[in-house]
């Protein structure tokens, strides 16, 4: 049995993972990371031990399993690899994925960097509701939970094989009122806590305050402009807005208009009814693939892909937008069998192939100057 | 269990030292304010361990305070003193590598409109007695050195400090002898000291209880209200059994001291050798005036939290300093203070050794620890070159 860290986040969910692979036999090693400072918000020194809550729940727990629990900094390594290109991205008018970026350069990047490097780990666990096995071919594959509705694999796919490789999934098989029944027959001390909703370093649910914060965000007001390019009112400051976005626009003009395009470079953003947000067309970019090779030698191939978490899969084919895309961090186009609504550039997009993760990318903003609009009898134009 | 090298963060209670403080847990647990024979028996045990105490310190009975631990005796010594002061002046003058139950203390007072001075340190953490009489002046109420830091175990010259503010009158010197009492023979009346603080559990006397010496006229401002105990200068009733354990301790530290201090620094030289070979590693510290058991180091390109967590898994427990278990990434002010690069102080590991230590346990340390510190710096160089750990780039 090898020495597994597990990555405990002081949930319920990373509680159960950790108590899983300890009753397996594995040599666990839990560890709460500090991503951030906003535990600090109410310490009069920043550098005081004050109370952090989810870490003490991690430690409570870990001592109820009688494993070594560490506080492991990562800071500098969230900063770089989470929190500045999420603040880039809503800078330049996109809508980021932090937590997909969390995965790929924290969990399963810096966090097992150092398990393998510096702590003799054979691998990172979380309390991810995914499934990890190897595949025919001898490579790890990356499946969706049994639990479909808690399914997490929308975060995951960008690992890379030796990720995947070092990767366990201790929940995949269990549907979470199951976990949940795990942590109460064992009395965890996280067993009936209530899961938190919000991005970890946006406390309060307001992502503008993170801007404000930590990117010297001052709200710079433009152009609101309708579908046909007409001017019908202001907005303030590209990044308080998303694609898809109805409320708080301030404008009555008779039908819903939703936020279709946000161009950062003129400081506008476009309005359309509901039917100028659909499109079947969706480019990605910073593609990867979990097998580590591009699908079928850069054939267009069919999947089903998801462009939000926990939405419903949609059939689709998939081609590379040239000749030569690379394995990793390509430009694919995504041509999807029946319109989906909304989709927002900066976003994750995953591709499935029924319970297997194919790989994802970024959505791209659409490469053509025009909305991606379905071109419909009597739209304006 | 892990061989614990960490005897600076707390020392194990000592069998002798329990056994003096179980009579006051169980049968005899009066409160020796009671005027009835449970009070006068609890009574007569605090003024035994008052006298012990006093007399080991080459003190009075009625200059002992007994507080909750050394923070408190700190607390109320800098506290105590300032606002008693305030008439007179506001300028404190401090080091820059205290503690932080003097440090914070101190900020906190700067709110109230106290000026500190914080005098800088050599590279072993010493101050230099000329600066410090140059920052006293007519509005200095306020001394506080610490006699023997607890990061790297450097001791102050505090006689020739003491020297320097008796040439001044009016102002009240406080020894932090918190790290030092183990070790270093606290005579008050030689160290010239008004306040002095102590904690038990750093010489296997329990946690949650301390001492302030404090010398019969120096004026201080209680600062726990609600009653006349100890001469109405620390408010509550009395911790009896916490001031036997602390007086029985004290008693066979100050006895045993001059054989322990020699064994201790054997040890810690055997183990300081076999680190110390090792490329790149460097003791902290002042090399001879320093605590016997305190190793401190810095080893280039290692992380200290990650040598101690990956030393812990190995089976020995030891600290980067001062002990933070809130992760922050912050580096030593002590290591700072003395003119570590920031790069350099991470690489911060603090080994203490104890009277429980023994020669078995330092065979294996000079062992393990070595090794450990040259894999992690291994290990640290891979991650420093990939921190993301983003694979070999495409």
């Amino acid at each position: 049995m090898s020495r597994i860290l597990v990555a405990m986040s002081g949930g319920v969910d990373s509680s159960v993972a950790a108590a899983l692979l300890h009753e397996q036999g594995h040599e666990v090693v839990g560890v709460w990371m500090r991503l951030h400072d906003v535990a600090d918000s109410y310490s009069e020194f920043k550098k005081s031990c004050c109370s952090l809550d989810a870490a003490d729940d991690a430690r409570r727990v870990a001592a109820q399993l009688d494993i070594p629990f560490y506080v492991m900094n990562l800071e500098r390594e969230f900063d770089a690899g989470v929190l500045q290109p999420f603040l880039d991205a809503y800078m330049s008018g996109e809508t980021p994925s932090p937590c997909v970026d969390c995965n790929t350069y924290v969990k399963f990047g810096a966090l097992l960097g150092r398990a393998r490097h510096m702590y003799e780990c054979e691998a990172v666990a979380t309390g991810h509701y995914a499934r990890r096995d190897i595949g025919p071919d001898g490579r790890a594959r990356l499946l969706r939970a049994r639990d479909a509705d808690k399914d997490q694999t929308y975060f995951l796919y960008g690992l890379r094989q030796d990720q995947l490789e070092h990767a366990r999934f201790p929940l995949g098989e269990l549907t979470k009122p199951e976990v949940r029944d795990v942590a109460r027959g064992l009395d965890l001390a996280t067993a009936e806590k209530p899961e938190s909703q919000e991005i970890c370093f946006v406390p309060g649910g307001d992502y503008r305050d993170a801007l404000r914060d930590r990117a010297g965000w001052i709200p710079e007001p433009g152009p609101l402009l309708d579908s046909d390019g007409g001017l019908v009112g202001e907005h303030r400051g590209l990044p308080a807005y998303t694609v898809g976005q109805r409320q708080g626009l301030g404008v009555a003009l008779g039908e819903p208009r939703y936020v279709s395009r946000m161009d950062p470079l003129t400081n506008t953003i476009t309005l359309g009814r509901r039917q100028d947000l659909e499109t079947t067309t969706i480019d990605l970019e910073r593609t990867s693939f979990i097998s580590g090779d591009a699908p079928r030698q850069r054939d267009p191939f069919e999947a089903a892909i998801r462009i939000r978490h926990r939405a419903t899969p949609i059939a689709a084919t998939i081609r590379p937008a040239s000749a030569d895309e690379p394995a990793r961090g390509g430009r694919w186009i995504v041509e999807t069998e029946t319109p989906v609504w909304a989709v927002a550039p900066g976003q994750a997009a995953v591709l499935y192939d029924g319970e297997v993760v194919i790989g994802g990318g970024r959505i791209a903003r659409p490469v053509s100057g025009a909305p991606p609009a379905v071109e419909l009898v009597g739209s304006s134009g | 269990m892990p061989i614990y090298l960490d005897h600076a963060a707390t020392t194990p209670l000592r069998r002798d030292v329990l056994d003096a403080m179980l009579p006051f847990l169980t049968e005899s647990f009066g409160n020796p304010s009671s005027a009835h024979a449970y009070g006068r028996a609890a009574r007569a045990a605090l003024d035994g361990a008052h006298e012990t105490v006093a007399g080991r310190v080459n003190a009075q009975s009625r200059e002992v305070v007994f507080t909750s631990g050394g923070t408190e005796a700190n607390n109320l010594a800098l506290k105590g003193a300032a606002w008693a002061g305030k008439a007179r002046g506001h300028r404190i003058v401090t080091s820059a590598v205290e503690h932080h139950a003097v440090g914070h203390t101190l900020r906190y007072l700067e709110k109230f409109g106290f000026e500190v001075v914080e005098l800088p340190v050599d590279r072993y953490g010493r101050i230099d007695p000329d600066q410090l009489e140059a920052a006293l002046n007519d509005k200095t109420i306020l001394v506080s050195i610490m006699l023997a830091n607890n990061e790297v175990g450097t001791i102050q010259p505090v006689e020739e400090i003491a020297a320097r503010v008796r040439a001044r009158k009016g102002i009240v010197l406080h020894v932090d002898a918190v790290q030092a009492a183990p070790y270093v023979d606290l005579d008050v009346e030689l160290m010239g000291a008004d306040l002095v603080s102590m904690s038990a559990h750093k010489f296997e006397g329990p946690k949650g209880v301390g001492v302030l010496y404090v010398r019969h006229g120096t004026h201080i401002l209680a600062q726990q209200q609600g009653g006349t105990q100890e001469r109405h200068r620390r408010a509550g009733t009395e911790n009896v059994a916490g001031a036997v354990g602390f007086a029985t301790a004290y008693d066979l530290a100050c006895a045993e001291r001059a054989d322990l201090i020699g064994r201790l620094a054997a040890q810690r030289d055997r183990l300081a050798a076999a680190i110390l070979a090792l490329p790149g590693v460097e003791l902290t510290g002042h090399p001879k005036d320093r605590l016997p058991g305190l190793l401190s180091i810095v080893a280039r390109d290692t992380d200290g939290s990650a040598v101690a967590m990956s030393l812990d898994l190995e089976g020995i427990a030891c600290s980067v300093g001062s002990a933070c278990t809130s992760g922050s990434t912050e580096v030593s002010h002590v290591l700072t203070a003395m003119g570590y690069p920031e790069e350099e102080a991470r690489g911060a590991l603090r080994l203490s050794l104890g009277r429980t230590t023994t020669d078995d346990e330092m065979s294996v340390a000079c062992d393990v620890v070595p090794r450990v510190v040259a894999s992690m710096r291994m290990g640290s160089v891979a991650v420093a070159a990939d921190p993301l750990n983003q694979g070999v780039p495409a």
